[in-house]
């Protein structure tokens, strides 16, 4: 599994960019995180769902699909893809340091 | 004393559940299925339907029927769960009190979700076939369709059967080279999925299927909107797929009654369960099986097969006041159409994603290949299904724990 520094601290992330283990993840990490999915600026809207990610994963073990973010998370699938137009759940994972959401099975 | 079982749903799980509750327990549990209707319908036939392989009243049988004597059956509306009061209230105005709740209503098709889907063009160029129908309707717009851009998509995970929307696009594929008439039609398949499957093995295999049938791929596809005056598909993230006849899995949910019971569900009203006991995480006296459980596994008639052991055995278990087993290892297997009456299998569980090789064991049906043995199980299955995995029988060599024997961890080359 590749270690790596983010924010000055070492990570480990797997193959697909995300955190394998959430609790390394600090506030300072998101915006560096959120440059390399092209998202050069953090929103009170971004930080609203990354907070909500995050908090998700550790109450339920894993993070939410779009189509639950959209119904819990106070923002709408459509201003989530503006959010995050790569696919909100995923580079919003990457970027809260959580891993992977399990949604589709 | 007499304990009180009540069974919510008379499809697959509460139907081989009730009678394998009832043969183990007998008198000592008086156990009664509530369902909104009286219709079975096998399920997996609702693939053939669109392509006149088989007749929608075939795959149909009254729920009641079903059912072991000694088991009763009320067909009612669920209103709510009152899990405080361990009651259920239904629609025809009476209350059932239970010792142990089974929750086994399945998933819900949610086509209103999804803006323009039932919309103009709905029942004309757009159709689903997870309903008996919709199925019938799409079958008349196939004999219909002369050539252009067929779309098959689904909204969004989870669906019921997710390899059924590939073995569409197999059967399709088929159905039109059979026409002569397939250099006519385009066929893409645009999934929310990042490959043509969830599991890497099973996807890369699969992908590679739909590449030889000339079947176009479109991953993450988000689908946000239907415009079926237009015919095109519209993406969250602003991509479009333009269609002429479009097959979409709507997005699905758990029953509407779960949403209206305090404590019972979740945000898509699929219920919160241990994926090895089925115990709810609502209520101790209350067990999960099959597609209404928000367990990691595939939602399918298989996996519900084979939890019933694991269901049956613990609500015994929770009766008796004692400790109860974690069986379930998520196990599910799929036959999967894939067109020239020839299909393939696949056989996997929580930790072991769908491998080649053989079923049950070194000898038995290949894995992950295309054979036309697989294809004869898939049709001959129907039968199984009414005559013993209903009833509650154990299949021969069919155990609910998925086998490793016969399985390796490499794609074999296809002759």
């Amino acid at each position: 599994m590749p270690t790596e520094t983010v924010a000055g601290a070492v990570v480990d992330r797997n193959e697909e960019g995300f955190f394998t283990d959430a609790t390394q993840w600090t506030e300072a990490m998101a915006p560096e995180l959120a440059r390399a999915e092209g998202i050069d600026e953090l929103t009170d809207a971004h930080w609203q769902v990354i907070r909500f990610m995050r908090q998700e994963y550790f109450e339920k073990g894993t993070g939410p699909t779009v189509r639950m973010l959209g119904k819990t998370s106070g923002v709408t699938v459509k201003e989530l893809y503006q959010l995050f137009p790569k696919g909100p759940a995923k580079i919003a994972a990457r970027i809260a340091g959580i891993p992977k959401p399990r949604g589709c099975i | 004393m007499t304990q009180r079982v009540v069974i919510l749903g008379g499809g697959t799980g509460g139907t081989l559940g009730a009678n394998r509750l009832q043969r183990s327990l007998g008198s000592d549990v008086e156990i009664t299925v509530v369902d909104q209707d009286d219709r079975h319908v096998y399920q997996p036939g609702l693939l053939f339907v669109p392509f006149g392989m088989a007749d929608p009243d075939e795959i149909e049988r009254p729920r009641h029927r079903q059912l072991r004597q000694g088991v009763e059956f009320i067909e009612s509306e669920i209103d709510w769960v009152d899990l405080e009061a361990q009651e259920v209230h239904v629609e025809n105005g009476t209350t059932l009190g239970y010792d142990v709740l089974i929750v086994a209503t399945g998933a819900r098709l949610v086509p209103e979700e999804t803006e323009g889907l039932e919309g103009p063009g709905w029942g004309e160029k757009v159709f689903t076939f997870y309903t008996p129908e919709g199925a019938e309707a799409l079958s008349h717009a196939l004999d219909a369709f002369d050539g252009g851009r067929l779309v098959v998509n689904v909204v969004d995970m989870p669906i019921k059967c997710p390899v059924a929307p590939l073995e569409f696009c197999f059967l399709a594929d088929a159905y039109f080279t059979e026409r002569g008439i397939r250099d006519r039609v385009e066929i893409n398949y645009a999934t929310p999925l990042d490959g043509a499957f969830t599991k890497p093995i099973a996807s890369e295999h699969l992908g590679g299927m739909l590449e030889e049938r000339n079947i176009e791929l479109t991953t993450e596809f988000n689908t946000g909107e239907v415009d079926g005056v237009g015919g095109r598909l519209i993406g969250y993230d602003g991509r479009e797929v333009p269609f002429d006849l479009a097959v979409v899995i709507p997005l699905h949910g758990g029953a509407e009654y779960v949403g209206r019971s305090p404590g019972l569900g979740d945000e898509l009203d699929f219920v919160p369960t241990d994926e090895h006991t089925l115990q709810s995480k609502s209520a101790p006296n209350v067990f999960v099986i099959g597609d209404a459980a928000n367990v990691p596994a595939s939602k399918a008639g298989s996996v519900t097969h084979f939890e019933g052991e694991t269901l049956v055995s613990n609500v015994e278990h929770f009766l008796a006041g004692e400790p109860l087993e974690a069986g379930f290892d998520g196990h599910a297997n799929c036959f999967i159409e894939t067109g020239y009456r020839k299909a393939l299998l696949i056989d996997f569980n929580y930790e072991t994603e769908p491998l080649p090789g053989h079923y049950p064991g070194p000898v038995g049906l290949p894995l992950l290949k295309e054979s036309r043995l697989n294809h004869l199980g898939k049709l001959l299955f129907q039968s199984v299904y009414w005559h013993s995995l209903l009833p509650g029988r154990d299949l021969p060599g069919v155990g609910a724990v998925m086998p490793m024997s016969g399985k390796h961890r490499s794609i074999p080359e296809e002759d």
